[in-house]
């Protein structure tokens, strides 16, 4: 067709601009489609952060509380819960396995964790990520230590490095040092991007070994000092951990073993299904995301306006083209249906721009945002609701064309074959 | 056949006018004839071509152009009727900056059918050579129109005025902005192609010292009984 061909050289003609326009909606475009798909990606992050675990059991709290401190690396626990009760729950014919974690010490402002070697077997997080070595090996002597990704390279530490555990986390120096009981560093997580390259892991055992000479929480003096090599591994008895991580036979009976944790006659406790609680989590946090997609798309508006603004200033000079148009015998209709024809033709190349765009720059950032954010950019790139708000942008496009459009239409009519410029 | 173009009692306001610009009892033109129609700037030439291009609806009279009534047709079948049997030339400005000379000329045959069927199945690209050739323009053909002299742009202008034969031929003032020798030159080929195609010429012009070349000049003002003042004949932008 005729029209198709005069709306493409007279975009063109104003190569300039026309790239401008097509470069604002597709700069737009390309933040709404990465908003959506940060998003997701944080969504996912967060409430995939633990995955396979059905319940966290812990002293009676706050679930979200409890989902903080042993999931996020927030907060402490307030009550420790007894290992008894622990050994007594792990019996339960229900439960497949739990990961005992014990903590309230720290290392230059990151966590210990006490744990045990389920740890490596069973914590699962994104799907059915585990956790993995880098470098080295698991922990197996009280005094071994394994780092998580961060910690070894924010403080560049190396297998075979001696570190001193602090009582409680604090940044810097801490204010009690456990300094006449140093670990020893013999393994180094792959980075998982959740909080747990956050933390250096211990043996149940390491935990109790540091506190062997405390009395009623506080450090030992003089002659009561028990030197490192006088610990061993028999003589330690884990009293206390903070929380465990349970795995059901069946995921049936997680609701029912909920309940009966819950209703423990012995201690006081609390079980929580950690997906439910994180998604609540999520969305008592949603507000940033609303706040990021109206940006969005008043981005897109603004994008939009650019092209306005472009066609608008553009029909003043082209009123001459109009008159010879209309003199062809082109109505007035046509001149409508040609402006809107161009407009739709900007708004088409910015969509398809921007999510080229958008996809390109997901693939060349995605890897660096994975090592360095622990954001994982998963999932399909276009899905339906993608499609609805390229759509959208498209639906508006148009629209937003009809303005200079009936103007041109307008101008056209008045103008007749007499254009005095 | 009756007069090509044949007007009776036009009258034509702009809308927002006080008085009338055009009003007409009678106004004829024959087959094949080259009317000069002379009239000073604001008599409402321009109007007057707008009226017979179909551009503007005259509200009152009858205008008949081959014998079919403008008056009588919606606005889209003006479009149509120009697109078919209507050559415009400009005064200047004739043509769309972002084609080629080539594109200019072929714009007509794209947008009528009849123009096209005119054509009798010979290639369109011949047909253009063949009329610039003619004119004196086909080494321009592949040009930017910007590339072009005044002069050189309307002689496309007469080109694609004339490309699948069209029977009438508008043409306001496209010598104005011509020196002497070209404009006689211009004319003279204009005049030449239109015999060849059967062409009917109405030239409108302010400037009398090309009457006569034409084969009958008629002025404005004798046919229009219209009062003039300034505040009807300029037309708002």
């Amino acid at each position: 067709m005729v029209f198709i061909n005069l709306a493409l050289k007279s975009l063109k003609n104003r190569a300039l601009a026309s790239f401008l326009t097509v470069l604002s909606i597709a700069l737009s475009v390309t933040l709404l489609l990465s908003v959506e798909r940060v998003k997701r990606a944080a969504e996912e992050g967060f409430t995939q952060t633990i995955s396979q675990t059905d319940l966290i059991v812990g002293a009676r709290s706050g679930p979200v509380q409890m989902i903080l401190y042993t999931v996020f690396n927030m907060g402490n626990a307030t009550h420790n819960i007894s290992y008894h009760t622990y050994e007594e729950l792990k019996k339960h014919p229900a439960i497949a396995w739990t990961i005992p974690y014990s903590l309230g010490d720290g290392h230059r402002g990151f966590r210990v964790v006490g744990t045990t070697l389920d740890f490596f077997d069973h914590y699962h997080f994104r799907g059915d990520s585990k956790v993995e070595l880098a470098e080295g090996r698991a922990f197996d002597g009280i005094w071994d230590v394994v780092l998580g990704a961060d910690v070894a390279r924010k403080l560049n530490y190396k297998l075979g490095d001696k570190i001193v555990v602090a009582h409680g986390v604090t940044h810097g120096e801490g204010i009690q040092k456990h300094d006449d009981k140093p670990f020893t560093v013999v393994g180094i997580l792959k980075p998982t991007g959740t909080a747990l390259d956050q933390s250096l892991y211990t043996k149940l055992e390491g935990i109790e070994g540091m506190h062997v000479d405390w009395k009623d929480g506080a450090a030992p003096h003089g002659e009561q000092v028990v030197p490192q090599d006088h610990v061993h591994a028999e003589d330690l008895h884990v009293e206390q951990i903070t929380a465990f991580f349970v795995g059901t036979k069946s995921r049936i009976e997680t609701l029912r073993l909920q309940r009966e944790i819950n209703t423990f006659k012995e201690e006081p406790l609390l079980a929580i299904i950690p997906g439910v609680t994180l998604s609540e989590l999520w969305h008592g946090l949603s507000y940033v995301e609303q706040v990021l997609k109206i940006i969005s798309w008043m981005v897109v508006g603004v994008g939009l306006m650019a092209m306005l603004i472009a066609l608008t200033t553009s029909l003043n000079e082209r009123r001459r083209e109009m008159a010879i148009l209309r003199a062809l015998g082109a109505g007035t209709q046509k001149i409508l249906a040609l402006l809107v024809f161009e407009s739709t033709l900007l708004t088409l190349a910015g969509i398809l721009a921007g999510t080229a765009l958008a996809a390109g720059g997901a693939r060349l950032l995605g890897p660096w945002l994975e090592s360095e954010f622990g954001f994982y950019l998963r999932g399909s790139f276009l899905g339906p609701r993608e499609g609805m708000y390229l759509l959208a942008t498209l639906v508006g496009g148009v629209l937003i064309g009809l303005i200079p459009a009936f103007r041109a239409q307008k101008m056209a009519l008045k103008d007749g074959l007499s254009v005095k410029l | 056949m009756a007069h090509l173009i044949d007007v009776k009692n036009l009258k034509f306001r702009y809308a927002n006018a006080f008085q009338d610009t055009l009003v007409i009892p009678e106004f004829t033109v024959k087959k094949g004839e080259r009317v000069y129609l002379f009239g000073p700037s604001g008599s409402g030439k321009t109007t007057f071509l707008e009226v017979l291009a179909g551009i503007l609806r005259a509200e009152q009279g009858e205008v008949r152009i081959l014998d079919q009534s403008l008056t009588g047709m919606s606005e889209q079948g003006r479009d149509h009727f120009r697109a078919e049997h209507l050559g415009y030339i400009f005064q200047s400005f004739n043509l769309i900056p972002y084609l080629s000379v080539q594109e200019n000329i072929e714009l007509p045959v794209h947008l009528s059918t009849r123009r096209r069927e005119r054509l009798q199945g010979e290639n369109l690209q011949m047909v253009v050579k063949h009329l610039c050739s003619r004119l004196g323009i086909e080494t321009f053909l592949g040009k930017k129109v910007t590339e072009l002299s005044v002069g050189q742009q309307q002689r496309v202008a007469v080109a694609r005025a004339l490309v699948g034969r069209p029977e009438l031929i508008l043409a306001d003032e496209p010598t104005s902005s011509l020196d002497m020798d070209h404009r006689e030159r211009f004319l003279h080929l204009l005049f030449e192609l239109c015999e060849t195609f059967g062409t009917t010429v109405l030239f409108v012009s302010h400037d009398r010292s090309i009457q006569h070349l034409f084969s009958r000049s008629v002025a404005l003002n004798d046919i229009n009984r219209a009062f003039h003042s300034p505040t009807t004949m300029t037309q708002g932008m």
